[in-house]
């Protein structure tokens, strides 16, 4: 007599080795949210004396907290941003290359040097930075301002050693330079192929094709490739540390040997002999670059994850 | 009648011995001016660089008047922007190939055995290596692969396996944050972690193997998630319809599949991080002499080595610049090595059979 049953729910046997297994592996998951949450708790805590002190002790002014943190945040922003100008259209043009105009079997090894150079550490290119392109830029340095000095950017007098602003700028263009090639590389080589050869069949230049079907397909991801080397550019420390000759004050003049310093350099340079009070100034300094950091990268990805909803291209 | 060439002419294109003529004409020109510069005595030695930067600069602008008078604007424009995208990678090269050459041919002048098995403890002018500095960066990178493989492959699997919803997502949103850590930033927050604890003024090799975790992590999962990705379904579900429970599953049959491409992502992950100087020169300092224990006192690494050697030169500058340089081309030779190796390993290790 077999009666059919209502079908019950079969349930899987709990077996230990399943229940450690997702427990370790919930545990790891959320051991990046307590991660994150430390980060943030404890630089706050840490942060928090300094924004409460009395403005005298905080710095030598006595101007207090906000006042020291205006030039190194203007430097910061600055830097990046002239980095920024450097390297995208270099980026946009060797992303270019590999994907459109180097033959298909160079490509993939032109792509491999190029990584190379996001290989080679922070401090290496701070050391060049210093020893050979500074001396080597400094004539060129002198030259502008002979010749263009009456406009605000190059005004004199020029620095003598070229550990100027502008060569800071440069390194910081060779260092974000491979991130962002490979990302718009990616980019570029996702154009659909139908849209390149539509182009091509109306009798269009490969040039034409380029900004006609490429860049117009290519245009959000390399928005956010540029914010994510943004973000690159303003957290990165020895460079700036190394080549810059700081001073604190705002200025936009490149060449001179009066230079806005950036809030990641300060702490390097200053955070070993900085002791009481000072300590937690320059973890507020740091607070606030993560802060800025965090907006760049949260607006790349942003523009990113609009950009999934849309890709409806290929 | 018509010849090759007036054919050409007739469909107004300029031929590719034309363009390589040009760029032979530009290359001779700039090539000449500096010659000239060197002969006339304006300068002391020949200017590589601004050589190859003129002769781009002349050529991009013959090619493309040359190319607007024979071909007109649109043939023009195209060659300019062909000039103009392969300049820019010719420009690209100029740091690199710069930054190898003066690593490599600096940084031999101090590549000897000394350098190799003596620390700088009581060491003023020539001298001393960065036995010290080699051994703190191994054991500390160490610590720091030890504390985020785990870390980073379990959340992977959690994020590829198990998780859904809210949860998984926020998770994966933090991942991108922790991504965009100012690496300066890790190290401020190792140090305000253990300053806590034990006092300001604190600095240990762990601390910096903390910070460099921190910045870890993020790369392992991203790797590890993408690489159990592309693990296809099937096997998981074959595996699972023989009884086999979930967690055998993963590490029996997703993981072995994906394995290349995560000890792929760890080494480069590794790579990353080796050669990152600000955390340790906040948490983990400075010293001159050897320090094997992680958990007490100040260790020297290479990137922090190369820093102040080159910061605190001493009376006798060009053996702490020597140092500095070797240190770097030691530094630059492990990520190298390290690169290569993932992707040799990576190759070897791929799955058989699909592909």
């Amino acid at each position: 007599m077999q009666t059919s049953a209502p079908p019950t729910r079969v349930r899987a046997k709990q077996r230990l080795g399943d229940v450690l297994f997702s427990g370790a592996a919930l545990a790891a998951g959320i051991m990046i949210l307590v991660a994150l949450a430390a980060v943030t708790i404890f630089l706050i805590a840490q942060s928090l004396p300094a924004l409460v002190a009395d403005p005298a002790d905080v710095s030598k002014d006595g101007r207090g907290f906000w006042t020291y943190v205006g030039p190194l945040v203007f430097g910061t922003v600055w830097a990046a941003a002239l980095a920024l100008l450097f390297a995208l259209p270099l980026s946009i043009g060797i992303a270019l290359f590999i994907s459109h105009y180097a033959p298909r079997r160079v490509a993939v090894t032109l792509g491999y040097i190029v990584d190379l150079l996001a290989a080679v550490p922070s401090v290496v290119f701070g050391l060049w930075g210093i020893t050979v392109l500074a001396p080597a830029m400094q004539p060129v340095y002198s030259g502008l301002v002979d010749t263009l000095g009456w406009i605000p950017l190059f005004a004199g007098p020029v620095s003598g050693t070229g550990r100027t602003v502008l060569t800071v700028a440069i390194v910081l263009a060779v260092m974000i330079l491979p991130i962002i090639t490979a990302l718009a590389r990616e980019v570029f080589l996702q154009t659909p192929r139908l849209h390149e050869e539509a182009a091509l069949a109306l009798g269009a230049t490969r040039w034409e094709m380029i900004r006609m079907a490429v860049l117009p397909f290519g245009r959000p991801g390399l928005i956010s490739a540029t914010m994510l080397g943004l973000g690159r550019a303003l957290g990165e420390t020895m460079a700036v540390a190394m080549v810059l000759s700081p001073s604190v004050i705002i200025s936009f003049a490149l060449l001179t040997s009066q230079n806005p310093t950036t809030i990641a350099a300060n702490i390097a340079l200053n955070f070993p002999e900085a002791s009481g009070i000072g300590v937690n100034v320059l973890i507020a300094t740091g607070l606030i670059l993560f802060l800025i950091t965090l907006l760049v990268n949260s607006l790349a990805r942003f523009i990113i994850n609009r950009r999934k909803e849309f890709s409806g291209a290929n | 009648m018509t010849t090759l060439v007036s054919n050409h002419a007739a469909a107004r294109k300029l031929t590719r011995g034309a363009i390589w003529s040009l760029l032979g004409l530009s290359v001779l020109l700039a090539f000449g001016f500096f010659s000239l510069l060197l002969l006339s005595g304006a300068t002391t030695d020949f200017n590589i660089v601004g050589a190859i930067v003129l002769a781009v600069v002349i050529y991009v602008v013959l090619s493309f008047v040359v190319s607007r008078i024979v071909e007109g604007r649109r043939k023009s424009n195209d060659r300019l922007a062909t000039a103009l995208v392969t300049s820019a990678f010719v420009i690209a090269l100029l740091p690199l190939i710069s930054l190898v050459y003066t690593s490599v041919s600096k940084g031999l002048n101090r590549f000897d055995a000394d350098f190799f098995n003596s620390s700088m403890r009581n060491v003023v002018g020539q001298g001393g290596g960065g036995l010290h500095a080699i051994i703190g960066t191994l054991e500390i990178t160490a610590a720091a692969t030890v504390i985020s493989v785990p870390i980073g492959i379990m959340t992977a699997i959690y994020l590829v396996e198990y998780g859904k919803g809210r949860l998984s997502r926020s998770i994966t949103t933090l991942i991108d944050v922790m991504t965009g850590i100012p690496s300066i930033v890790a190290g401020l927050f190792a140090f305000a972690l253990f300053a806590i604890v034990f006092g300001p003024g604190i600095r240990f090799g762990i601390g910096g193997a903390v910070a460099l975790s921190l910045l870890m992590i993020p790369v392992v999962v991203r790797s590890t998630e993408e690489m159990l990705k592309i693990v296809p379904n099937e096997l998981r579900e074959a595996s699972l319809a023989l009884g086999v429970p979930k967690w055998a599953t993963v590490v029996k049959v997703v993981i072995p599949t994906a394995i290349g491409g995560i000890i792929t992502g760890v080494m480069i992950a590794i790579s990353r991080i080796i050669g990152e100087t600000a955390p340790l020169l906040i948490i983990a300092g400075m010293s001159t002499s050897m320090n094997y224990n992680l958990f007490s006192d100040r260790m020297a690494t290479l990137p922090v080595f190369v820093y102040t050697q080159y910061s605190n030169q001493g009376a006798d500058a060009q053996a702490y610049l020597d140092r500095a340089w070797t240190g770097s081309l030691v530094l630059i030779l492990i990520v190298m090595v390290l690169n290569i190796l993932a992707r040799i390993l990576s190759k070897v290790l791929a799955p058989k059979g699909s592909r």
